[in-house]
Parts: structure tokens; sequence; C-alpha cells
């Protein structure tokens, strides 16, 4: 009785999880299919599939939305590694006066809404000429994970168990072989991990992106709505590039799962 | 649980403040203390540049009246921006929208994520797959899936849901057109009930095992275990979620520019700013708007913020 109860709700799980994850499996099915198939209502099941739509998706230029998505977040993510790491490396180890205002301070930044500064970084950018720049877009990015970065890696250097850099300490290490050669290779984990999230949010950035670039710097995210045209079906197509867009980051997150819940609720669980 | 590793940050002092202090060792932790602040500074400043004097900006722009149609009219006008918000058509309606769309989606996604987080912490076939799964939606980039939701999902003709929807006998709904609110609600809580889950997960697994088996030896049946022990025990990772979420969510731009551009009682906070400024031109009003939506979010984060410094600081309350 107990067995078949529990069979019961595993199949019960599973509809759920796949009528949950019906969305992107049905964009993955339609970008393999022809436009006139793909927008055929009751939809066709048993269609030829071909990858023309990736064909036509690289056409439209795809290629270089992609290449400044990739320099805009793998750049804010290199600058937000770089300051992120020694700030809390200062924070949890070192013995330093309101530790937690400057937490405080770093964890509001993320609360202010983009609202807060949109107008006037767009007209500073502007009269800097640099709209439409991928350097200023990685920049906005950078502010905007590094509060999270902080926090994360903060948690992951309160773990470090304190003799280690003691007994460094004691071998007459100096600050910064106590820093890169005892404490970092012990991080990597958690350095991926912050790393990953960055990479996540600034990869599917949508407000800054649409605001401050136009052509050269655009990047993935507005770039998709191109596919939507009043004319004709789009829908094959629109799905061909979407997977192409979500693909890195949600294949990255999938071999990642356990340091996205950390990284996602701040540190604040494991 | 986590809180073991969240030790108040004095007791990390490095040098055990108890020692007898002689003057090199003074000098030294005075020397340590130096260097800690040399490694803080450079994330703080950058921080300071990029996201607090912009918003002093913003609040001086607010006291402007500038329109960018006009530019030669920029001049001081003071509060009248904050008037025109304030006595003007559009504020009340888009704050409520706010609260509708931010307050249901994060009540349907936390209801959502729990009653998932509890059928996926059971040990069953396919488990590591199925929570794989279900995280995707968390990841699809939100353009992606609003463009999606709105064209391949919801669309009146050629829509899934639809589609489903006469199969089941019942008449296709043209929800972007509509149900404006329902649509950008339901792409919300279909992209952060995984959110919400995997914090949920997180703090399910780290229920004590023998106190569950203990509970279920005694004779309390399922639902009075989860009533008693389980939701007690979530309570601070259902704190943290829902907070979090709230967060995200009210900021939410992406789903209401790309489906309904704000129309039928999704102008939201952030999206009628996005339309004052970039839209309408005038940027004195867009700014007062920003200024006092930054309010209401500090009101807000205040709360959030409370709660998340006695998690995360002291370890929470157990």
């Amino acid at each position: 009785m107990r067995k078949i109860r529990g069979s019961i709700i595993t199949a019960v799980t599973w509809v759920l999880v796949l009528l949950f994850f019906f969305p992107i499996g049905w964009m993955v099915f339609t970008s393999l299919k022809s436009e006139g198939d793909a927008a055929s209502i009751p939809p066709k099941f048993l269609v030829n599939l071909n990858f023309d739509q990736y064909a036509i998706v690289f056409d439209r230029g795809m290629g270089s939305y992609l290449l400044n998505s990739l320099s805009a977040s793998l750049g804010s993510t290199l600058i937000v590694l770089l300051l992120a790491i020694p700030c809390a490396y200062g924070l949890s180890i070192r013995p330093i006066k309101k530790v937690q205002d400057v937490l405080f301070f770093f964890i509001s930044t993320r609360f202010l809404p983009a609202a807060a500064s949109i107008l006037p970084v767009f007209f500073i950018l502007k009269s800097l000429g640099a709209l439409d720049n991928i350097t200023a877009l990685s920049l906005l990015y950078t502010a905007i994970n590094l509060p999270i970065a902080v926090w994360m890696m903060r948690s992951f250097f309160n773990e470090v168990p304190m003799e280690i850099v003691e007994a460094a300490q004691i071998d007459g290490a100096n600050l910064r072989t106590e820093l890169t050669k005892v404490v970092l290779p012990i991080l990597i984990p958690g350095i991926a991990a912050v790393a990953l999230i960055c990479f996540i949010f600034a990869w599917n950035e949508y407000f800054l992106a649409t605001l401050l670039t136009t052509f050269t710097a655009r990047t993935t995210p507005p770039f998709l709505a191109s596919f939507v045209d009043g004319r004709g079906q789009f829908l094959a197509v629109l799905s061909a590039a979407s997977t192409v867009a979500v693909l890195p980051v949600v294949i990255a997150g999938w071999i990642a799962q356990k340091q996205l819940v950390r990284g996602l609720a701040m540190g604040a669980v494991k | 649980m986590t809180t073991a590793s969240f030790a108040p940050d004095q007791e990390r002092t490095p040098v055990p403040p108890a020692e007898p202090e002689g003057t090199a060792t003074r000098l030294a932790l005075k020397k340590r203390g130096r260097q800690a602040r040399a490694l803080v500074m450079p994330a703080l400043i950058f921080s300071i540049v990029l996201t607090q004097v912009p918003f002093l900006v913003t609040i001086a722009f607010s006291m402007l009246q500038w329109n960018q149609l006009r530019p030669s009219e920029i001049k001081f006008n003071w509060f009248e921006n904050y008037s025109v918000v304030f006595t003007g058509p559009d504020f009340l309606p888009s704050l409520m929208s706010t609260v509708i769309i931010t307050g249901s989606s994060v009540v349907l996604s936390l209801l959502l994520g729990l009653f998932f987080a509890v059928l996926l912490d059971r040990k069953f076939l396919g488990r590591g797959l199925a929570r794989t799964l279900m995280i995707t939606p968390f990841l699809v980039m939100p353009a992606a899936a609003a463009l999606l939701w709105k064209w391949s999902m919801l669309d009146v003709n050629v829509g899934m849901v639809n589609w489903a929807l006469n199969l089941l006998g019942l008449p296709a709904v043209a929800w972007n057109t509509d149900l404006p609110v329902v649509t950008i609600v339901i792409l919300l809580t279909w992209q952060y009930t995984p959110f919400m889950m995997l914090i949920l997960l997180a703090g399910l697994q780290s229920q004590s095992r023998e106190v569950l088996e203990a509970a279920s030896v005694d004779g309390a049946g399922p639902w009075r275990t989860f009533q008693w022990m389980t939701l007690p025990h979530l309570r601070q990772y259902i704190e943290i979620s829902t907070l979090l979420g709230t967060i995200m969510m009210l900021q939410a731009f992406d789903p209401i520019a790309i489906m309904t551009k704000g129309t039928g009682g999704t102008k939201t906070l952030s999206y009628l700013l996005y339309e004052r400024a970039f839209i309408g031109l005038d940027v004195g009003q867009a700014a007062a708007f920003g200024v006092v939506t930054v309010i209401i979010t500090i009101a807000v984060a205040s709360i959030a913020l409370r709660t998340l410094f006695k998690v995360f600081i002291n370890g929470g309350e157990r």
C-alpha cells in the first residue's frame, strides 16, 4: 500500500516537473521546425527537424551580439573578482572596524533599484560619448554584482580554518603570500561559484543593455526582440535564437547547481 | 545547517586581544588594520562612485524643470516635480500595480516553490534530473522567457496554453491584451518558483533526519510532522526567499517592457520611470519618480535587511 502511494506521488511529481519545464523543451523543439510547422495548430509532433533556423539566426548577425554579451559578462566578472576577493578578505580575516557597516553598505547598493541611477548614468555616458560602449556596460554590471560577490566571498573566507592562516603567519608569510598561496587555493570552488553567478546576472541583463546600447555594443537580450516581426511567422527562428541565447547560462547553472543555491541566498544557505 | 560557519566577526580576529600588549603587538595590529582597510577600499570606492554618486545626481535632477524636448529651458523648480508625482493621475495606480504584481507573484512562487521543494525532497527515481529541470526557468534569460511566453505559450492563435484550453473545451484567451496583469504574474511566478524552491529545498535538507524519524516513531503523521516540525524549521528560509524574491521582482522590468508595455494595469513604478524619461523625455519628473521609487524600495528593503542581518551575521535564531 505504502509502495503504491509512493509511486503515485513520484508519477505526479514527474508530471508537474515536466509541465513546468515544458516551455523550455518546447522552445528547443520549435527551434528545429520550419516556420510553417511551428505555427500550426494543432501543433505538429511528427515533423522534419533540422537546423535551418539556426543558420538564419547567425546570418542575421547573432554572433556579434553573443560576442558583446560574452565580453560584457566576462569583463565585469573579472573586475568583480579583482575587487571582491581582497575586499572580502579584508572584511573577514583581518581585524577591521565597522565591518558590519561596510557589509550593510554593500548590500544596500544591491537593493537600490536601477531607477535610482539610470538617468545620471545615461547623461554622463552620453556626454562622455560612452553610450553604446561595452566597457561602460561592463563597469555598470560590476557595480550591480559587486555586493553579491563580496557577501558570498566573505562567507567562503569565514570558513577557512584559522589555524591554516595562523600557521602561515608564524612562518612569516606576508599579506599577499597569505592570500594567494594559502587561502585562495582552498577557495577555488567558492570563487568559481561567485564568478558563475555574476556571469549569469550580467549575461541575462536587459534594462541597462536596452537603454545604454544601440548597435556596436548591443548585447543578446535586447537583440532577441528583433526576431519578432509583424509581417509573418517567426516562432521557429525566435525559438532558435532564444535557445542559443540561454544555452551557455543554463548549462553552466546545471553544472554548478549546488554553488548556485548558496550564491542566490548570498551565502546564507549551503 | 550553515549557521555554524557564521561566527561573529570578532571571533575571527586572528590576534586575540587578551594577549599582553607590547608596543610591538600594537604596532603590528595597527598595521594589519591599515592593510585590511587598503584591501576593502577599492571595492568600496568603486561602489560609491557607481551607485551613490548617481543617486545624489538623481535627487538633483528631480528638482529641475528639464524636458529634453525643450533643452534651453532647464531651471530649478524645487519640489514641483514631487507635487506632480503625488497629485498627478499616474503615481497611485502605478504603485498599486507594483504592489499587486509583485505581491501576487511572490506569494504564488513561494507556495509553488514550497510545494515543489517538498516533492523533490523525497527520494525517487530520477530525482537529480527532476531537480535540474526544475531550476532551469530561473536560469533562462528573462527577455527570452518573456518573448517565448508571449508568442509561443500565451498567443491567442498559436499559443500552446490556448491550444490546451481548447482541448479541455474552454475558449482561448487573449492573455496579453485581455489579462495583462495575469500574464506578467504567470511569467514572474514561472521564473521565480525555482528560486524559492532552491532555497527552501536547502532548508528541508538541513533538517535532522533523526528528529523526523523519531516523530514518525512517536506516531506523528506526515502532515502533523510537516506542520509542527518542518514549517517552523523552514521559517528563516521562507523569510530569506521571500525577501530576496520581493527585491528582485520589485525591480522586474523586462517582462513588462516586452509583453505588455505597461498597458492594462501593468505600469509598475520602474516602467513608469522608464516611460517618463525615455519616451516622455521629461527628465525632471522621471527623476522625481525615481527618488520616490527608491524611498519605497528602501522602506521594503530595510525590513529585508534587518531580517537578513539577523540570519546572516548572527547565524540566525536557533
